[in-house]
């Protein structure tokens, strides 16, 4: 269960005060698959990252199955994200020296697995989404939404129960975007929290619950 | 995949920002290499030659004059023997050997020689004192030569020769040089009468190119009674560890002995000497310099790496990656490097030591396996030392301002 309370993050830009979140405070059970949409600049990037223990609020508690994840050292909170976060980044942020099997080994290294079983863990999570030919291209050799699909490979290696992800289609044509959308709904059936982040109505409306962003503040956490 | 193979393939995508900083380091642990390796083979070279020459350091009488080093004790003036006293009971550092000689000539056949009185070593070795001083203990790698194979075969002989000391001689014993035996037929076990006493021959040295060739050697004792000399010396030869003339043994000896004259092998001692004192410090020089410079530069670049990788590393970090997999990251392509640096370095600088040695010193070069350790050691600490700031700032980046995106 991921919850927010009082959350309050502001940002220093040249000076001035930008408040990026303004005393948010939601619930997201379990098992959910949560979209979160707002026009540019709402904070919708700033949330994520605060959920999946990337970025420490300025007040505010965040709670990740119960453990407030920044009263957590930040090795403790690498940890955590190793156990049970997959992220998926708006650019992929494949490492770029790096083969798409071995960016996909990445996590599983982290995990300490040895290298075989990393080589064909890695190779059927690639397979499964459908880039079984493509494991020794580099992500400067593949196309976007191939790249886009190596992020969703490896964001699944450690198997996570939450996956929060920044603009998944943002990036893709419609058929990928479609595509993607539908592995969502995949890993959401396969009993893990989703909480997506978009500008698409119609992507939005594939989730169970849509939570809109506006200056930093949760507008509707209507269904 | 191990974190090994992450750095490897990082090393070899960017390699060219890498180039220049890891040639300094590259460059400056080849130049070291090269430096001691020569000098090791320079320094062996000059031990060689001087104890090849035998002594180092002769005391002659204040007015003899000095044309030639290897006849410089064949004067008229003469000394007493009481100097050699002198310098074994004093607290002088650095004497190895002392040989004290009295020369007169004589003639055989019409022919002209000259018959040199020595002290055998085992004269010296009797008087207590002396051998308490150390005299005969030379100090390993103090102006000695490694034992040459096969020439303690007849150590008598060749020691005479080389470093003009003998164990023992009788008191009508003689030893007669090469070049004297072949003029006058003599051979091992003759017996030669000079002024009326009879000598027999124990030996014929080994030619040696000198106008030792055309001496013979007889007990100092026996000498001085012949010449009609009562204690007295020509010249003492003295062996001295080579650091120790260069810190003015010479001058010391000259202190102690204010009436005699003390001259060195100069243009051997102190042109050689000098030369390797300053291939010694150039190396120290070089040593500071790529410390300093290449330590800066290796840092700059790593700092600069680790700001073009902050992506990278905020990804690390969202998959999970705590500092110490961050910190590791970093210090494991130091390490790595360093290691490629000290052993490249070492190849280079003994491939240059070996060919230019030669040239430079005149001296032959080879590989010295042990400065593969050198390298090794200061090319892995210069990176891991001028890599551990920058790799400490990677591990304590905020993973988010590493991923910010724009
Ligand atoms: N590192 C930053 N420094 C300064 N301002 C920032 C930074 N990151 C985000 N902001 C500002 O915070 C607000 C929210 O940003 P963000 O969460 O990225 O919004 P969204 O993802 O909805 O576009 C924006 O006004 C943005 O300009
Ligand atoms: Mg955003």
């Amino acid at each position: 269960m991921l919850r927010m309370h009082s959350v309050t993050k502001s940002y220093n830009h040249r000076g001035k005060r930008v408040l990026a979140l303004d005393d948010v405070t939601m619930d997201i059970p379990a098992g959910d698959f949560v979209s979160i949409v707002g026009p540019s600049g709402s904070g919708k990037s700033t949330f994520l990252l605060m959920l999946g223990g990337m970025l420490s609020p300025a007040e505010g508690k965040v709670v990740v199955d119960g453990q407030s994840v920044y009263d957590l050292s930040s090795d403790k909170r690498a940890a955590l994200r190793k156990k049970k976060i997959g992220f998926v980044f708006q650019t992929f942020n494949l490492i770029p020296y790096l083969t798409a099997l071995e960016n996909v080994q990445i996590p599983f290294l982290l995990a300490g697995v040895d290298g075989d079983e990393q080589r064909t863990n890695a190779a059927s999570l690639l397979e499964r989404l459908g880039l079984g030919d493509r494991l020794d291209h580099k992500p400067s050799e593949l196309s976007v939404g191939q790249q886009q699909r190596v992020a969703l490979a490896r964001m699944l290696a450690n198997d996570p129960a939450i996956v929060l992800a920044d603009e998944p289609t943002g990036n893709l044509d419609p058929d990928t975007g479609r595509a993607i959308l539908a592995f969502f709904e995949e890993i959401h059936r396969e009993g893990r929290t989703v909480v997506m982040v978009t500008h698409d109505h119609t992507a939005a409306a594939r989730a169970k619950r849509v939570l809109r962003l506006l200056d930093g503040k949760i507008v509707n956490g209507g269904e | 995949m191990k974190l090994r193979t992450m750095v490897w393939r990082e090393i070899f995508e960017r390699k060219n920002q890498l180039g220049t900083s890891f040639l300094a380091i590259l460059l400056g642990i080849s130049v070291i290499v090269s430096i001691k390796n020569i000098t090791h083979y320079s320094e062996k070279a000059v031990a060689r030659e001087l104890d090849a020459l035998g002594a180092n350091i002769l005391i002659l009488p204040k007015s003899a004059s000095l044309q030639d080093y290897y006849s410089a004790d064949l004067q008229q003036e003469v000394f007493p023997e009481e100097y050699v006293e002198r310098l074994t009971n004093s607290d002088l550092q650095g004497l190895d050997n002392l040989s004290p000689k009295l020369s007169m000539p004589f003639t055989i056949d019409g022919k002209q020689f000259t018959l040199t009185g020595i002290l055998p070593k085992n004269e010296f070795q009797a008087k207590l004192a002396w051998q308490s001083a150390g005299i005969f203990a030379r100090p390993e790698g103090c102006g000695t030569v490694v034992a040459i194979p096969g020439q303690d075969a007849e150590p008598a002989k060749e020691t005479l020769s080389r470093k003009r000391v003998i164990e023992t001689i009788g008191e009508a014993e003689m030893l007669v040089g090469a070049d004297m035996a072949v003029s006058l037929r003599i051979s091992e076990g003759d017996s030669v009468s000079v002024g009326g006493a009879s000598f027999a021959v124990t030996a014929v040295l080994p030619q040696t190119g000198t106008v030792d060739d055309s001496r013979a050697f007889a007990h100092l004792h026996t000498v001085q009674r012949l010449a009609g000399k009562d204690s007295v010396l020509n010249a003492i030869e003295v062996v001295g560890c080579c650091n120790a003339i260069s810190d003015g043994l010479v001058q010391k000896i000259n202190k102690l002995l204010p009436e005699a004259r003390v001259v060195t092998i100069s243009q051997i001692v102190d042109t050689q000497i000098k030369t390797n004192r300053m291939m010694s410090r150039l190396s120290m020089l070089f040593l500071v310099i790529i410390v300093l410079v290449g330590g800066a530069s290796i840092a700059n670049y790593m700092y600069a790496n680790v700001f073009e990788r902050r992506r990278e590393i905020g990804t690390l970090m969202a998959l999970g990656a705590g500092s110490a997999v961050v910190l590791r990251l970093f210090l494991l392509k130091a390490l790595l490097l360093g290691c490629v640096g000290g052993l490249a370095g070492f190849i280079i600088g003994t491939v240059t030591a070996v060919i230019l040695g030669p040239r430079i010193a005149g001296v032959p070069v080879f590989p010295m396996p042990i400065l593969l350790v050198w390298a090794f050691g200061i090319s892995v600490a210069i990176l891991l030392i001028a890599s551990y700031f920058p790799a400490r700032r990677a591990a304590r980046l905020d993973p988010v301002s590493a991923l910010q995106e724009v």
